[in-house]
């Protein structure tokens, strides 16, 4: 009557082995760490990391570990964040341009457990702490541009409404109009005040002349930062979503800074070159009525284009070409990137256009079928300087030909584009144009580990308090159902380890949420125990035999268990799907928590009392505290 | 160890319209305390300043926070900030009060030998998104859990479940309205596991409830619920009474963070294990629940002759 097939014993013994495996690696400590990582254009080899090692050991600094996590990444682990912060700081000045220098906290697997894929569960941010980053946004710049298209525009509105005006330009005070006398200026101020209403206006004479001083107003400088800040905030959750990385923070800190918080051990140099990228594409036609060898030998470039040099494949040697200044297409109508192989066996990036771009890229290629079209590789870099203690942007735009090739047909919504020079070019550049391109560039202005927001001795306060609470429970099973409540307290401690097991193994991120999900479910385990025990103790207090009263025990309570246990499911499955955040921290480790339970709670428990009282034919007393 | 040598034969069910008249009360209390005073939404939810101070030496980051709540902050976090030395110290209020005041020269005058290092607005952590999808998914699990009771019970149960469901976190809420603790993600947490608790109880007591429908044929729908709960009884207080031990002991032991949680918890579980008797229980049988809506259909039980 009590007795389980075989294969159930093997499987409950596989599912323990698998839990203990799997969640060993959350007993080895976490080191200070700093992550080094090449970009496309640069290699870590055995110089570079020979020029690492001297420079850290000229300034005494020592490294308990190097390990290798890709062949354009590696990892230096330290003693303490002191070590760490100035071991940074060293390698930051040694390897200068072309690699990311990022801090981390690594984990320290032991090589075995990571060759089955097991790794410790990623803590958030505020149980373990992790990386953060203060990035700067370049507002000025961002007014500048809104200055200059206003100019255009103000030129254009002017000339269509017949007004005559005697100069026009862009001042370090606003946009500057001058007028040929005072009927004028004030036909210019309301064609201002009725379609630029965002602009304030002062009118001031000047011998016979009018100036018109338009200038956005501070209402507008504040909605266009506020814009640029909100869309900052929205492309970097994307990008940082699009890593992987699990609950980030993300938000706003004072005017034009944006603070993002990564939980640790994870590839934060990685994180640290996408939250800043700024590569992007755009679409040139070549000018080919004019000589580009010729522009480059004389210096006169024709107006409305620009020299490039462009390498060809397979040629070694650059060519200059002309292209011209009119983007037909930029990386902002680009929805959908996704890496491929081109037909030359080369990584690609296969592009969607959308949001209205592609009806125009139609069109244009359309009406230019035989000339060829030239796409660059943009990226803007920020460098933040400080003149006279306030903090200035040089922005230096990075522009590289990766391809030209004749139109051969209107080119649809879907295209390849090829010449990227690496996979891991085309991966990042997909990545960002997936995600979207930053309204205006951005620097990373400090970065810096940070403790747990909770604060580390909450935490051992709160681990205490869990350990006791743990503790009273098992103590009290034990005492109140003998026997049965030891067997309850083992399929316990099996659940929370095979909880965690599957948590690690799944690459979960776990936070104070996720452990109120860990709370409910063992409350849930222990519940299921305590019902099958009652209904025990029901049938043996009804006279019913000991063995009878096990099979009973567990039949009846088995439907209750099952329909708390489904209901809850149902709802931890909706959370899960719809909740972001807190929400689907909880829900994570409730889901998993509940099958877990429901397989260590029942069948765990019901294979060792089978193996213990299955084979007994003459069992007259359960220990089960009656 | 027995709690009951015997079934106990208290009669739950006498106070039951007593009961259903406080709930309703408290629940009303709990709206009105919410419609005017609201909740004190924590440091996540509103945004407020940080302020990085340096110390001489290491600093120990709890006095830096018992020091400043003392100095009348409210939901102080403070982290370490790179080094030990360096602390990064989050501060609630509204992005109008900070921007007027120094604060970070305050903040810093209080703490001994820190010097300021940066002073900034933070916006909220948590985005619109958190509130309109929590409360969707909310809506949205409620729902579910409404058809699959409805589909393996019977809609009345269904419909007490629901209100169960609802009536443990207002009471909470309430009470975080009325004494305006801090609500912050980790209450949130809470109110989540609390109602997982509730709706675990409410469906133990269902249970027990449809199988003596279906074993004994005499009995009034009052009567059967009685027996259930009875019946039940050791389960509820070893269940409640392990659950709560547990969580006394996160309000005792668990320090000023988990305050809020503890006390979440402490309430919900009392609230949860009382809502499945007198909420879930008791409405089901006001519903007009009766033996017939509970009997099995023929194609139920084709199994039951050998």
């Amino acid at each position: 009557m009590n007795r389980y097939p075989a294969w159930k014993y093997i499987l409950v013994v596989v599912v323990i082995v698998f839990g203990i495996i799997y969640s060993l690696p959350n007993l080895y400590k976490k080191d200070w760490a700093v992550q080094v990582s090449a970009d496309s254009t640069h290699t870590l080899d055995d110089n570079t990391l020979n020029t690492v090692r001297a420079a850290l050991a000229s300034q005494q600094i020592q490294y308990s570990q190097v390990e290798k996590m890709a062949s354009d990444s590696v990892t230096y682990h330290f003693a303490n964040a002191d070590v760490q912060l100035r071991a940074d700081d060293v390698i930051k000045d040694t390897l200068g341009e072309g690699y990311t220098v990022a801090l981390n906290l690594a984990a320290t697997t032991p090589k075995w457990l990571q060759s089955i894929g097991a790794e410790p569960l990623h803590l958030g941010l505020d149980l373990s702490g992790g990386v953060h980053f203060l990035m700067a946004i370049d507002v000025n710049s961002l007014i500048t541009h809104r200055m200059q298209a206003a100019e255009r525009n103000i030129s254009d509105s002017l000339r269509k409404n017949g007004i005559r005006y005697v100069g026009l330009q862009d001042t370090q005070n606003g946009i500057s109009i001058r007028a040929p006398d005072r009927a004028t200026a004030d036909k210019i101020s309301a064609v201002l005040s009725q379609d630029y209403p965002e602009f304030t206006r002062t009118l001031t004479p000047d011998g016979q002349q009018w100036v018109i001083m338009a200038n956005l107003s501070e209402q507008a400088r504040a909605d266009a930062q506020n814009f640029a800040v909100d869309k900052t905030l929205s492309v970097l959750r994307k990008r940082i979503d699009e890593l992987g990385v699990n609950e980030p923070i993300v938000q706003r800190q004072g005017v034009d800074r944006i603070s993002v918080d990564l939980p640790g051990i994870q590839d934060t140099a990685r994180a640290k070159q996408i939250i800043g990228g700024t590569a992007t594409l755009e679409f040139h036609l070549q000018d080919v009525q004019h000589d580009a060898e010729q522009a480059k030998e004389t210096g006169l470039i024709p107006p409305g284009t620009t020299l490039y040099p462009y390498t060809p494949a397979g040629i070694t040697q650059a060519i200059p070409v002309l292209l011209q200044d009119r983007v037909v297409l930029s990386g902002s109508s680009i929805t959908n990137a996704t890496t491929t192989m081109g037909e030359d066996g080369r990584p690609a990036a296969s592009i969607t256009l959308g949001g209205g771009g592609e009806a125009a890229f139609y069109r244009i290629t359309g009406e230019n079928i035989g000339k060829p079209l030239a796409i660059i590789y943009v990226e803007t870099a920020l460098t933040p300087v400080t003149v006279n203690g306030e903090t200035q942007y040089t922005q230096r735009k990075n522009e590289r030909v990766i391809s030209i090739a004749t139109i051969q047909s209107a080119l649809p919504s879907t295209f390849q584009i090829t010449g990227l020079s690496s996979i891991k070019e085309a991966n990042d550049l997909s990545l960002l144009l997936r995600a979207g391109s930053l309204p205006t560039p951005v620097a990373i202005i400090e970065e810096s580990t940070i403790g747990p927001s909770l604060g580390a001795q909450n935490i051992d306060k709160g681990v205490f308090s869990i350990e006791v609470g743990f503790i009273v429970i098992v103590i009290f099973m034990m005492i109140y159902y003998r026997f049965f409540g030891l067997l309850a307290d083992i399929a316990l401690g099996m659940n929370l380890v095979l909880l965690v097991a599957v948590l690690s193994f799944l690459g979960a991120t776990l936070s104070l949420p996720g452990i109120a999900g860990i709370l409910l479910t063992l409350g849930m385990a222990v519940d299921a125990n305590v019902l099958i025990f009652e209904r025990i103790r029901e049938e043996l207090r009804n006279g019913v035999s000991p063995q009878a009263s096990i099979q009973a025990g567990y039949e009846r309570a088995f439907s209750t268990i099952v329909d708390s246990n489904v209901t809850t499911l149902i709802a931890a499955l909706v959370l899960l799907m719809i909740g972001t955040g807190a929400v689907k921290g909880f829900a994570v480790t409730l889901t998993i928590g509940i099958m877990t339970s429901m397989f260590t709670a029942i069948t765990g428990t019901r294979a060792i009392v089978n193996l213990i009282y299955g084979h007994k034919v003459r069992l007259t007393k359960l220990s089960i505290g009656i | 160890m027995e709690f009951f040598k015997q079934n106990t034969s208290i009669n739950f069910m006498a106070l039951r319209k007593w009961a259903m008249s406080l709930s309703a009360l408290v629940a009303l209390l709990c709206i009105v305390t919410l419609s005017i005073k609201g909740l004190n939404w924590g440091l996540e939810f509103t945004g407020g300043t940080e302020v990085i101070a340096a110390f001489p030496q290491a600093e120990n980051l709890e006095t830096v926070r018992s020091t400043l709540e003392q100095a009348g902050y409210k939901d102080v976090k403070v982290q370490s900030y790179g080094t030990a030395k360096v602390v990064l110290i989050r501060l609630g209020g509204k992005q109008e009060d900070m921007e007027n005041k120094d604060i970070g020269k305050e903040v810093v005058a209080h703490l001994n030998g820190a010097t300021l290092q940066s002073t900034a607005y933070i916006g909220p952590q948590v985005g619109k998104e958190l509130a309109t999808s929590g409360a969707l998914a909310l809506v949205l699990a409620m729902l579910g859990t409404a058809i699959y009771i409805g589909f393996r019970f019977e809609y009345r149960f269904a419909i007490s479940a629901a209100v169960a469901l609802i009536h443990d976190p207002l009471i909470i809420l309430g009470i975080f309205s009325y004494f305006q603790m801090e609500f912050d993600l980790t209450s949130l947490a809470a109110l989540l596991t609390v109602m997982g608790y509730s709706l675990n109880d409410t469906i133990v007591v269902f249970d027990r409830i449809r199988e003596n429908f279906r074993k004994s044929r005499k009995g009034t729908p009052t009567e059967i619920v009685n027996l259930s709960v009875n019946q039940t009884l050791s389960r509820t207080i070893m269940t409640s009474g392990l659950t709560l031990l547990a969580v006394l002991s996160l309000f005792f032991f668990g320090g000023e963070t988990l305050h809020g949680f503890a006390t979440a918890m402490v309430v919900g579980i009392v609230v949860g294990t009382y809502s499945s008797i007198y909420v879930a229980g008791a409405l089901a049988v006001a519903l007009g629940l009766d033996r017939r809506d509970l009997l099995p259909t023929s194609r139920d039980t084709p199994d039951d002759t050998p």
